[in-house]
């Protein structure tokens, strides 16, 4: 469905990603793992046309997306950071992008914003409203039109823990209508039940793109955040033999946990 | 193209057009009802005209530029064409900011003197607007930071309405031997002010205070050709910087 070939971007001194090819299809729960900085955020902009790639293709249901716009009409996007026109209320930000985006006898998909009781709200400005909320109106936009793809840069982050409940329970419904999901998150156990697939991504470059399971048995771990961390922590401490000298060791994930 | 119902919209709310409308209808009232004799307000209008149209539009195109920084982004994840996108923006500014030139200037003029001056007078100011709004968009489009990008825009103005000229006393003084009267004309075609005041000046007749270049000007100029070649390089002055605006946004991370 998504099919991304040798992309690469550099942005002045930083390579965000380095010849990263990959392929998305149906029913997939993709989960984007790295450290801050590592790429996530410039794959899934590359993917959405936010940003433009140095070199690659980046192909949706075989659309360059370099040629077209058409192709996001079927995706759904969360971004990190929802930015909105601060002097828009709620309900216009609502009705413009319904305006621009709802196909004729197409229906609109509300669970999200009547679970989130976001209607009450809707006379806000958004500059008025909090971290939060802006996260919860940026999650009813990329559920809204019924998108086949749906892409979650961090949608837990700033959520209060029963509206997180409540978007993972909507991310795992429409994985199981066989949506394929992207999604990037670092609270691990968020991504626990979710994910089919976990994409590792390292200053720019994809470390690994395994199924889950492969992922526990090569680490010997049964639960996916913990089989993660343990990989994370590798990382790190290669990076600091790497540049950082005189430093101690990052002691690995069960040193940490028998010290606490 | 729905969106640029969403431009107008912003643009509106911000009431700075509004302000801008009720200023020039504030100046060309003052300037019709204290001169009798209507081309003379007229040349005065001129004179503040090339002033106010391009250092507004340079202002209020930066402006509106950065402020729509979100509702860009907003856009660019929807199933919407770059280019699409940004003419819709560009469509929203010089609508606005012709529209309050019309009003604010474009009515006292057709009821006071409508005469060919006066109508060479709105053609002029409303080229202008949409000359600088557009060397403005590409310089917002070039710049990521704000305070800079208003700094360049106003930068380029104060270049166009000043240190341009001098630069021309200059040269003139410098080279007063050598035959600069044809030379004149290719230079005044690299500003788009001068370019502008020469097609209304024109329709006066008081070129003729302009000297022996006054003359070369009326020649050439006077003619339907020389009009014709004004307009020309005027659209040329807006089309460009468009088009440069357009290739750097089309390319733009965000």
């Amino acid at each position: 469905m998504i099919d991304i070939q040798n992309i690469s971007k550099r942005f002045g001194k930083l390579q965000a990603l380095d010849s990263v090819t990959a392929t998305f299809n149906e029913g997939q729960a993709v989960s984007l793992i790295g450290p801050n900085g590592s790429g996530k955020t410039t794959l899934i902009k590359s993917l959405l046309g936010m940003v433009i790639p140095d070199s690659g293709t980046l192909r949706f249901k075989g659309i360059d997306v370099t040629t077209s716009s058409d192709y996001r009409s079927d995706i759904g996007y969360m971004p990190q950071i929802g930015r909105y026109p601060d002097n828009m209320r709620i309900s216009q930000i609502f009705d413009m992008m319904i305006d621009l985006r709802k196909k004729h006898g197409s229906k609109l998909d509300e669970e999200l914003l009547n679970a989130f009781d976001l209607k009450k709200q809707f006379d806000k400005p958004m500059r008025t409203l909090s971290g939060g909320t802006i996260q919860k109106v940026s999650a009813c936009l990329a559920f809204l039109f019924d998108p086949s793809v749906l892409v979650l840069d961090e949608p837990t982050a700033g959520l209060d823990p029963v509206a997180s409940e409540i978007l993972k329970a909507k991310v795992l419904k429409e994985k199981n209508k066989g949506k394929l999901i992207l999604m990037t998150s670092h609270i691990l156990s968020d991504l626990e039940d979710m994910t089919t697939d976990v994409m590792y991504l390292q200053d720019g470059k994809l470390q690994f793109f395994k199924p889950v399971e492969a992922l526990k048995a090569a680490t010997n771990e049964t639960r996916l955040a913990r089989a993660i961390a343990a990989v994370m922590t590798e990382g790190v401490r290669f990076q600091m033999n790497g540049h950082i000298k005189n430093l101690p060791q990052v002691p690995n994930l069960r040193q940490v946990e028998t010290k606490i | 193209m729905k969106i640029i119902r969403y431009v107008l919209y912003d643009i509106l709310r911000s009431r700075m057009i509004i302000g801008y409308t009720a200023f020039l209808l504030l100046i060309s009232a003052a300037l019709f009802a204290t001169e009798t004799n209507s081309s003379k307000s007229v040349l005065n209008l001129l004179n503040i005209v090339l002033i106010i149209v391009p250092l507004v539009s340079v202002i209020f195109t930066t402006i509106h530029y950065y402020n729509s920084y979100q509702f860009i982004e907003l856009m660019l994840a929807q199933p919407i064409e770059r280019i699409k996108l940004l003419i819709c923006e560009f469509a929203g500014v010089i609508l606005s900011l012709s529209a309050a030139f019309l009003i604010g200037i474009g009515i006292p003029v057709l009821i006071f003197s409508a005469d060919g001056a006066g109508i060479s007078l709105l053609l002029s100011g409303v080229l202008l607007t949409f000359i600088f709004s557009s060397i403005a968009f590409w310089v917002a489009a070039v710049t990521q930071d704000k305070a800079k990008g208003i700094g360049v825009a106003l930068m380029l103005w104060f270049y166009f309405s000043l240190i341009y000229d001098f630069l021309i006393l200059f040269l003139m003084f410098t080279f007063s031997d050598y035959p600069l009267e044809k030379a004149m004309l290719g230079f005044t075609a690299l500003n788009p002010i001068d370019l502008g005041r020469v097609f209304v000046m024109l329709q006066m007749d008081v070129s003729a205070m302009m000297g022996y270049t006054g003359a070369i000007y009326k020649q050439f100029f006077g003619s339907a050709l020389g009009m014709s070649f004004a307009f020309g390089v005027m659209i040329l002055w807006a089309v460009v910087p468009l088009y440069f605006a357009i290739r750097v946004f089309k390319k733009k991370d965000f």
